[in-house]
């Protein structure tokens, strides 16, 4: 992979482009680096943000000179560099309804901004990938799991990739013209990301299914959320499970009573391990999950 | 207590922000205009990150159901107390059961009302600033409605009538602003001329001009350079792989109309940003209104910090002004 790249954001931001298309490794060796720099405790840095194949850090100039700044993160990606891939961090079940009726009551009126406006996005994104079906299309995406590669744009949301050969990337186009609506908890799909609507919103990526699972909440009303009022952080694994309209409505009243729960495990993440055969990766992961 | 008898067009609680949360979306939230929110608590003897109320192009008519002290900066609207105009940019007494009322703001697009004591919503994640998209902070997540009741804390030692500043160190509002930006991030994809007419041309600001971002419109399209498109980024060449958006940074959909985002920004996207306004002319944004008319002036990174360093004199001036 190439060097870095790095740029100022005005007097109080240094971006540092890690590589300008996504990839596993442009995401593990950003996530190194941001980790590395939280060790180090930096004075005068205030936040570091993964995301995709990039990260932000914002700092404050009068405490740490910006070439100063540039120089330490030069010398930590260095040494990034040489360390072993292995990421410490967490699978998470997350349950999905996918071709729900709320979805795509909203996919409905807003087709004149889709591509496709005789196909429902499901079956939108079926046909661009190459599927038969879109069962088939709902057994790729959630046979292998999705790396969290960033979580922002809104509070708590997910941005994912999924942890598959290049060559077996699921990629669809956003709308057109964005939606002015989503339904809260939207499993979503643009390019090759997919996502969660934490919120309630505008927005331009394919409509898949709806979870049950509260991912943001002030309240902190799940007993995962007791922490922080966001669930994800970048570097989490997810495994999507397809869940029956009556598994749905069940957790749903879990949710009202404040009983839901997750399926979270730990796990210990190769890179190098998954790059050499993927599918072998990924059955351990499924292990760790279900142990 | 403050009582909203009308709520004006976007009236939130905000105070210095929220740090250190932006890695999973949140933003700093906080006043746009920071110096007029130092400036209103200093005037009543809070401390300057006080929560106060930010009103936005049409101000808010409050009741205080209390007696109490209270400064107004910010955008140039004459505050009215029970129909009679009162001194911005000083602190002054008021009565139970008086009403505050404003003029039109005829520059400038946010006023600050402080009051000794300061807005005593509850703090969350360290601050009482309201982020709307997350419906969190401030008063119940969002902005204010007729018939809000908010509580006051308890006023400190410090707080008297009378305390003033000069013009120099009050809040100015002009209709044609001269914002300087670092130029970087994705600035190397424009074309050459873009990279050139984009400080170049006049900008106006328009109609989406938020707590979010300002958009400008009206100077010429900026082209970005052809490329294949790299794995993961859209098709347009505007678009990159989502990354981190800092605050202040320039981003242009479709190469169309440049939006700078600001204090509850979203935290991320996929387009390509041209550079970022520097730290010292974020709050002169904040006074800015729909169909004020902008320039861009380019710095290097020791411009952008001499105007830094500048606007901390300025505020250290304000801070002795007012130790008294």
């Amino acid at each position: 992979m190439s060097k870095a790249r790095y740029s100022f954001g005005g007097d109080e931001h240094l971006f540092v482009e890690v590589s300008e298309e996504m990839s596993l490794e442009a995401f593990f060796r950003g996530m190194s680096a941001c980790a590395e720099l939280r060790n180090e405790a930096i004075p005068g840095v205030t936040e570091i943000c993964p995301a995709n194949a990039s990260y932000l850090i914002r700092f404050d100039p009068d405490i740490i000179a910006p070439a100063q700044l540039l120089e330490r993160m030069q010398e930590i990606e260095a040494r990034v560099e040489q360390a072993p891939r292995v990421l410490d961090t967490r699978i998470i079940e997350i349950p999905v309804l996918y071709n729900d009726p709320w979805t795509h009551e909203t996919l409905m009126g807003f087709r004149e901004r889709h591509q496709d406006p005789q196909s429902t996005d499901l079956e939108y994104a079926a046909r661009v990938n190459g599927c038969a079906s879109v069962d088939d299309f709902i057994a790729a995406h959630a046979g292998a799991p999705w790396f969290v590669s960033m979580v922002g744009f809104v509070a708590g949301l997910p941005f994912l990739y999924q942890m598959v050969e290049r060559a077996k990337q699921l990629q669809v186009p956003k709308y057109v013209r964005p939606r002015t609506d989503t339904p809260r908890h939207t499993v979503g799909q643009g390019g090759c990301f997919g996502c969660i609507y934490s919120v309630r919103g505008a927005g331009g990526y394919q409509m898949f299914g709806v979870t049950p699972a509260p991912i943001f909440d002030p309240a902190q009303r799940m007993p995962y959320l007791k922490d922080f009022m966001c669930f994800f952080k970048p570097g989490d694994i997810v495994k999507w499970k397809p869940i029956t309209r009556d598994e749905y409505d069940r957790d749903i009243a879990a949710v009202a009573a404040g009983t839901f729960d997750l399926r979270i495990k730990p796990v210990r993440f190769s890179l190098d391990d998954f790059l050499a055969d993927p599918a072998a990766s990924n059955q351990r992961l499924m292990e760790s999950l279900h142990a | 207590m403050l009582k909203l008898i009308k709520p004006g067009l976007s009236t939130t609680v905000q105070d210095l922000g929220r740090p250190g949360h932006y890695h999973v979306g949140i933003p700093l939230s906080g006043a746009l205009d920071q110096y007029a929110l130092r400036l209103a608590n200093l005037l009543v003897g809070n401390d300057e990150g006080a929560a106060a109320l930010e009103c936005t192009l049409l101000a808010p008519e409050i009741e205080f159901t209390a007696d109490g002290i209270v400064a107004v900066t910010g955008a140039e609207a004459t505050p009215k107390l029970n129909r009679a105009a009162v001194a911005r940019h000083a602190s002054f007494a008021v009565k139970a059961g008086d009403k505050l009322s404003f003029d039109f703001m005829r520059a400038g697009a946010r006023v600050y009302i402080a009051v000794a004591g300061g807005i005593d919503v509850p703090s969350v994640l360290g601050s009482r600033s309201t982020y709307g998209l997350g419906a969190f902070g401030g008063f119940q997540g969002r902005k204010l409605a007729a018939g809000d009741l908010l509580p006051i804390g308890a006023p400190s030692p410090r707080a008297r009538i009378g305390r003033s500043v000069d013009a120099d160190l009050a809040v100015s509002c002009v209709r044609s602003e001269e914002l300087r930006v670092l130029p970087g991030l994705y600035d190397h994809r424009l074309s050459a001329d873009a990279a050139e007419t984009f400080f170049a041309d006049s900008w106006t600001v328009g109609a989406e001009a938020d707590r979010i971002g300002y958009r400008f419109k009206g100077g010429r399209p900026l082209k970005f350079q052809d490329r294949t498109p790299p794995f993961g980024a859209g098709s347009d060449p505007s678009n990159i792989v989502d990354a981190g958006y800092p605050y202040g940074s320039i981003q242009v959909p479709a190469g169309l109309e440049p939006i700078i985002l600001h204090r509850d920004a979203v935290s991320g996207g996929g387009y390509a940003m041209i550079g970022a306004v520097i730290s010292a002319d974020m709050d002169r944004i904040a006074q800015l209104q729909p169909n004020h008319q902008a320039r861009f002036i380019r710095v290097d990174m020791a411009g952008a910090l001499a105007a830094r360093a500048e606007a901390q004199a300025r505020l250290a001036r304000l801070r002795a002004t007012l130790a008294d």
